[in-house]
């Protein structure tokens, strides 16, 4: 007799419990009452999405050079194409825009190359990016040596002055941020009272009144004929509120490490710098990650608030062109096109931080 | 033009005279025009036909031409300018603050700006005025036979001020409906909430575009208010203030005498003594303002005379196609004059 010892195939699945029907049935139309709300739900999203997709992609006008091109039964994208230059790039000379791009370009290029876990030289690619790339940014952007030719700072505008802001705002708050959070955990009396001071001070007024302050009163506190660039006082005013900001973020970090972390590591003869930046921050820092991105985001959308100082963020760009007078009535479009820009940044970063949560991922996580 | 933030603009203007008296009093702006080669010109941040960049980032509006005029007096070059938009809060703290030279940004005389801030108008651009639109279905034609409407108004504006008092003088009735922002209002008013939209009337025009049906709404002939909007300068610099006025005036002369950016190589031969006067031909009134002998003819050719500025701005060649109406020559019908060039 002979054992057959070859294993019965295993066999699909009954076709009702696999497959989109199986999905379906169990998951919108297990009974009656779920079926029924099921087709309401269907029903109120098809009222709600028609006339937005009738309006926004079905009877949209996509192709033209101007308003005329516009039959005004559906959203008129043709004013976006027609300005999505100055959007981009705000007033800054069309000859000059490939500054602007092979700035771009080399930001994301550092970005991703920090961003993708298999690249080597981690290290000097940060150095370079903090260090480094402002600078690059900076001769490349404003001009003025290497034969560039000088674009001031009225000329930039939409996402590029949106990045810049942002960026500049970041990078520049964090580290500020992270001293002046250890100086208000610290023992000596005047650092500490001077950070405390600070942080409450900016943490207490709105940036709409720092821009403010800055665009509209300082200048009066110079001398006659010596003038800070708008842009410049913007970068400041933005940098010291959201440093006040990260402080704080930090501040919270901090207080969650154990006191035993820092006196294990003092034991081990390590100063205070060691203690805190080998030992008590990396801790800190990956436990903050909600926390900075949020502050991160936040900032970015604010950044639209230097409007009010007559700079031209991508909002402000997008307002400007509503109220040409060839172009007029489509705020619409204008501000949809604004939303959604800031939307796919925002989202970027938002997912980023997840992303970086969970590689950095210590245990801590509950 | 809208007064939302009045009382801050006159805040920050009152304590910006106090802080700033200093620097208000600073002489020689055409020395620092020159030394930095541009006309610094602070313009609205977006106002239809007033200054909006356009297409192609380029600064365009009437108030934008002033800022041209004014760069080719001075340097013979009309695009020698840098444009600073401007919100209604900063605008006097900018001028006064020597971030402007010349305050280009629709702006109101009134008797408040011209004496405690310390700065001078130098003429009206556009006399603007509260005026009233309806749809042409109601069979209306002047404000007179409004009574009882119902009226669509911007908020916090004096707008609606100028409505009341307008309507209690005549003994007539209304019913104001406010809405917050200038999209509203239009919309309010296309879905029929009010029979009537007042605002100014470079306003209104510029919201009459944005009707699905703007050939069905017209603008009353009535204006029920004074807003002449112009230039301005800092006081205690007459010889830049007088160069912003005359540029302005050139251009009204020009449109009397018949002078245009397309004619005035050939109005050079002219045997007219005003036309050769006012082109430098057998005068030189440039050097009692410092300029050169044919100011007056770098602004008309290359930015043209006032009909030319209104009509490729504000007028029947823009898509806002405000009437000249007051805006007018004196000899016309309107009330712009401007003072002879002897």
């Amino acid at each position: 007799m002979i054992h057959n010892r070859t294993m019965i195939e295993a066999r699909p699945a009954p076709s009702g419990t696999i497959g989109p029907i199986a999905w379906l049935r169990a998951n919108l139309f297990s009974g009656p009452i779920n079926s029924i709300f099921t087709l309401l739900g269907l029903y109120l999203l098809y009222v709600l999405l028609m006339p937005t997709i009738q309006w926004a992609l079905i009877n949209a006008d996509w192709i033209g050079t101007s308003r005329e091109d516009c039959s005004r039964t559906g959203a008129c994208w043709v004013f976006i194409n027609a300005r999505i230059g100055q959007f981009i790039y705000g007033l800054y000379p069309g000859s000059e825009i490939w500054r602007v791009n092979l700035t771009f370009v080399t930001f994301a290029a550092l970005i991703a190359w920090l961003a993708i876990p298999r690249l080597p030289f981690k290290h000097w690619v940060a150095a370079v990016a903090l260090l480094g790339f402002p600078l690059f940014a900076y001769f490349l952007l404003y001009g003025g040596h290497f034969g560039l030719d000088v674009v001031e700072t009225h000329r930039w505008g939409g996402l590029m002055l949106t990045l810049v802001l942002a960026v500049v705002g970041m990078v520049a708050a964090l580290p500020i941020g992270v001293l002046l959070a250890l100086g208000r955990r610290s023992h000596m009396p005047i650092v500490k009272s001077f950070c405390v001071v600070f942080i409450e001070f900016w943490r207490g007024v709105p940036l709409i009144t720092v821009l403010f302050m800055a665009s509209v009163m300082l200048p009066l506190f110079m001398p006659t004929g010596v003038s800070v660039d708008r842009l410049v006082r913007a970068l400041i005013g933005i940098t010291l509120f959201q440093s006040a900001y990260m402080a704080e973020v930090v501040r919270g970090g901090l207080q969650a490490i154990p006191r035993g972390q820092e006196e294990a590591a003092a034991a081990l003869g390590m100063n205070y710098w060691k203690r805190m930046g080998l030992i008590v921050l990396p801790q800190a820092l990956k436990m903050m990650i909600p926390g900075i991105v949020n502050t991160f985001i936040s900032l970015f959308k604010d950044t639209t608030l230097v409007m009010i100082i007559g700079l031209f963020d991508l909002l402000g760009i997008v307002q400007a062109a509503l109220s040409d007078s060839r172009w007029l009535g489509f705020s619409l479009e204008g501000y949809i096109f604004a939303g959604l820009m800031f939307w796919i940044f925002c989202f970027s970063m938002s997912r980023y931080s997840q992303y970086l949560e969970r590689k950095l991922h210590t245990g801590h996580k509950r | 033009m809208s007064y939302k933030n009045n009382k801050l603009v006159m805040l920050t203007s009152v304590a910006a005279l106090v802080l700033g008296a200093s620097a208000t009093t600073q002489a020689a702006t055409l020395d620092d025009t020159r030394e930095r080669g541009v006309v610094q010109c602070g313009v609205s941040d977006g106002l239809p036909g007033f200054s909006a960049p356009d297409d192609q980032g380029e600064w365009q509006g009437i108030d934008v031409e002033v800022c041209r005029a004014v760069a080719a007096a001075v340097f013979g070059d009309a695009e020698a300018v840098r444009y600073v938009p401007l919100n209604a809060v900063e605008r006097f703290t900018a001028l006064q603050s020597g971030e402007v030279d010349v305050l280009s940004r629709n702006t109101t005389w009134t008797t408040t700006r011209d004496t405690t801030l310390g700065l001078n108008f130098a003429g009206v651009t556009f006399y603007d005025g509260q005026g009233f639109m309806v749809s042409k279905d109601l069979g209306v034609s002047s404000v007179e036979e409004l009574d009882g409407a119902a009226i669509c108004i911007q908020a916090g504006t004096t707008t609606e001020l100028n409505v009341a008092d307008y309507f209690r003088a005549h003994d007539m009735q209304f019913d104001p409906i406010v809405f917050d922002t200038s999209e509203q209002t239009v919309g309010g008013f296309e879905a029929g909430r009010c029979d009537v939209l007042t605002s100014d009337t470079s306003q209104l025009a510029a919201l009459r575009i944005q009707l699905s049906d703007p050939d069905n709404a017209m603008i009353l002939p009535e204006v029920i208010s004074k807003e002449p909007l112009g230039p301005v300068v800092r006081q205690g610099d007459d010889q830049w203030f007088n160069i912003v006025k005359w540029s302005l005036f050139a251009m009204l002369n020009a449109e009397e005498l018949g002078i245009s950016s397309d004619n005035v190589d050939e109005m050079l031969n002219s045997e007219n003594p005003n036309v050769a006067r006012l082109l430098g031909q057998d005068s030189n009134f440039g050097e009692g303002m410092g300029l050169s002998a044919d100011w007056a003819y770098n602004i008309i050719s290359q930015v043209g005379n006032y009909a030319e500025i209104y009509d490729r701005n504000v007028g029947m060649d823009s898509p806002l196609q405000i009437e000249r109406g007051i805006n007018e020559l004196w000899n016309n019908g309107g009330i712009q004059y401007a003072p002879p060039v002897r």
